[in-house]
């Protein structure tokens, strides 16, 4: 029984490690590349704009979908290593 | 074929097919009712999800917004999709494998509490019903301009067709449905965009074009609307206009309030298992992107197009201004609407249309014998003026009218999915009847809706003035309450009910008072306590973006009450341990 609560805290652990990750990725593009980092960025200019302007309104939304298929396809290996995955 | 005809054609045919639906996809058990007996494909469940998100505000007014707030509406792109991802990390996986009915359901039992469940619903009934004001106005509006069809009768005729859908097949034909309406909506939106971006830059891909040379000048497109628009007085289109501060709490607040929608999250209870609810999110974001990285392309390029047809020429030069006799089509159409409006001030008969509030621009405007902005643009017009402006052919505009329909009838009854579900699962077996059998809850079910729909078709007919305002509020309220206490109930196994309640009560209460102070008190025009202007806000934050300082405060609430009073029960523990595995699901299924 001990062994086994010990396996659901170290799948709930390695889940939220990959969650953490994920989500600093998500801040990262949104509230960093496309708002306060955007001076920086600004200087790769693209298309008469700069690369902060693009990841505001184009590519932070591209980097979300990437983010939610790693989730999907990480959690769902873990489901397996730990043999919690659904039958 | 004349526009009428055509459009009656793509309305109608799109009509037919919801009917079909509503036949083939009849629910005839709560499960189907509820959640479609949970077997829907999670591709199909995405595309279900981007209709049910996309409202008739995404379809018709956010590429108008994008058009005259230029970068800051990267606020609207970023935190209506950035949503998607708090969705799918942190709760929709688990509220799968908890395996109920609706977000009110989760709240009560995790929270061992009735009146958790009650908050619940309340904020869930207020925020649905002001959302699903904004739904029936948009489809009785779709039919009085495309249609000629007077607003009340074109609101019956979609009042009906949800009917028929909704009542008969529940979840089970709402899904049916959205996924026909998402197809509808998305050629709409996205071929005159094609068209005009072939136009303006040559790119197929509107994506591209926003970023590329157009062919006429040579130099690139944004870089052009900024100096055609600066030349008259208009701030730089791609500069930052609102505080840091402001622009990062009001993404984070539609971010939250995204993920927090009980009509969203409870989609992702009609997939089969736990690992479908993870891709399915994905799936959704995809479907909502193929339109939310349209949408910059084709504000930038409308509001382009629409300076272009206004200032024919450099400002200041002879005949550089559009003369009225000399207005194109589309100019006369939207004017019978009232949407598009021109003022003669100098008596000109010239058309200007410039920005008259900058004091920088003022002399300027008074040397070429401009006396004020002659032109009134209603921003919604964008999208549906759009193909007309392009000089794109017939079928196209009749094609955005259906898909206009589309956007707005596959929202509605989302919502009045969730409103009536919590109506007949959470109020009535939950609270009053709780010894109600499978069949008295389905009959229960299909009342509720129909009284809901009456409801909001009566909303419809005579919306409160405050309609446009309300979205803000429930944003605030689903980023303030729900979104926190489903977070807490996975993740912080301590938290308990007297955390919970007290955490959203100060979450919504903190939102609604703010959003009221300025806004006024159940939006009664007089009543605020202060001008809704930046300088009063609290360091500059506006009442729109205060749903995530509303979220923040929950989480600290909840979090210290629940540490001051008792642990949870063992078994509330055991439950979360139980939705923080998959495995199970399927059991979870049939309870």
């Amino acid at each position: 029984m001990a062994s086994e609560e010990k396996t659901g805290d170290k799948y709930w652990r390695a889940n939220m490690r990959l969650v953490a990750i994920l989500m600093i990725v998500w801040g990262l593009v949104s509230f960093g590349f496309g708002i306060l980092l955007r001076p920086l960025l600004d200087t790769i200019p693209i298309g008469g704009v700069g690369l902060g302007f693009w990841f505001a309104q184009q590519g932070s939304i591209y980097v979300f979908m990437i983010l939610i298929f790693v989730y999907a396809w990480r959690m769902n290996r873990l489901d397996r290593d730990f043999n919690v995955d659904e039958i | 074929m004349d526009l009428t005809t055509l459009t009656w054609i793509f309305v109608g045919g799109t009509f037919a097919i919801y009917f079909g639906i509503a036949i083939y996809a009849k629910a005839s058990t709560t499960s189907e009712f509820y959640a479609a007996g949970r077997g829907i494909h999670p591709v199909a469940n995405g595309m279900a999800t981007a209709a049910d998100w996309m409202s008739a505000a995404s379809f018709i007014s956010m590429a108008g917004l994008i058009a005259f707030m230029g970068y800051d509406a990267s606020l609207f792109l970023m935190g209506w999709t950035g949503g998607y991802v708090l969705l799918a990390l942190l709760l929709a996986p688990y509220l799968r494998k908890f395996g109920k009915f609706t977000v009110p359901e989760f709240i009560g039992d995790r929270f061992y509490s009735q009146a958790a469940r009650i908050v619940a619903v309340v904020c869930l009934i207020i925020m649905s019903v002001t959302y699903v004001i904004g739904q029936m106005k948009g489809v009785g509006v779709a039919f009085s301009r495309f249609l000629e069809v007077p607003y009340d009768i074109g609101l019956y005729i979609g009042m009906a067709i949800v009917f028929v859908y909704a009542v008969l097949g529940g979840m089970k034909g709402i899904t049916y449905t959205q996924i026909a309406q998402y197809i509808v909506l998305i050629f709409a939106y996205t071929i005159p965009a094609i068209f005009i971006s072939m136009a303006l830059t040559g790119h197929v891909l509107p994506q591209i074009g926003l970023f590329s040379e157009t062919t006429a000048s040579g130099t690139p497109l944004l870089s052009k609307l900024n100096t055609t628009i600066s030349d008259l007085g208009f701030p730089d289109y791609t500069s930052q206009k609102t505080t840091t501060l402001n622009l990062i709490l009001y993404t984070l607040s539609l971010m939250i309030g995204t993920a927090g929608l009980p009509h969203v999250i409870i989609r992702f209870f009609t997939v089969p298992r736990v690992r479908d609810a993870r891709s399915s999110a994905g799936w959704a974001l995809v479907f909502i992107a193929i339109l939310y990285t349209t949408a910059p392309a084709v504000g930038a390029m409308a509001r382009l197009n629409l300076v272009d047809t206004i200032q024919t020429g450099p400002v200041g030069t002879e005949q550089s201004n559009l003369a009225y006799d000399a207005r194109p089509q589309w100019f006369k159409d939207w004017e019978k609407t009232g949407l598009l409006k021109w003022d003669d001030k100098n008596n000109d008969g010239l058309v200007q249309y410039y920005n008259d509030m900058s004091a920088d621009f003022q002399a300027k405007a008074e040397s070429m014998g401009w006396k004020g902005n002659e032109m009134t643009v209603d921003r919604d017009i964008m999208v549906l003026a759009n193909p007309q402006i392009a000089g794109l052919p017939n079928w196209v505009i009749a094609l955005v009218a259906a898909g206009g329909l589309a956007a707005a009838l596959s929202t509605a009854a989302g919502l009045l999915l969730a409103i009536s579900s919590s109506i007949s699962h959470d109020l009535l077996k939950g609270v009053f009847t709780r010894g109600i059998s499978e069949r008295g809850e389905l009959l229960a079910a299909r009342i509720a809706m129909t009284g809901t729909i009456l409801v909001a078709g009566y909303l419809g007919l005579h919306p409160p003035g405050f309609a446009a305002e309300v979205v803000a509020l429930a944003f605030g309220l689903a980023a303030s309450s729900i979104f926190p206490a489903i977070m807490l109930g996975i993740f912080d196994k301590r938290a308990n009910d007297k955390g919970a309640i007290a955490g959203m009560l100060v979450g919504i209460i903190t939102t609604i008072v703010y959003i009221f102070w300025f806004k006024g008190w159940f939006f009664i025009p007089g009543t605020n306590m202060a001008p809704n202007l930046p300088d009063n806000w609290l360091f500059g934050i506006a009442p729109e973006a205060f749903g995530a300082i509303g979220a923040i405060l929950n989480f600290a609430v909840a979090y210290a009450v629940s540490r001051a009073t008792q642990a949870p029960p063992e078994h509330i523990q055991h439950l979360v341990e139980d939705i923080r595995v998959p495995r199970g699901a399927g059991i979870a299924t049939s309870h």
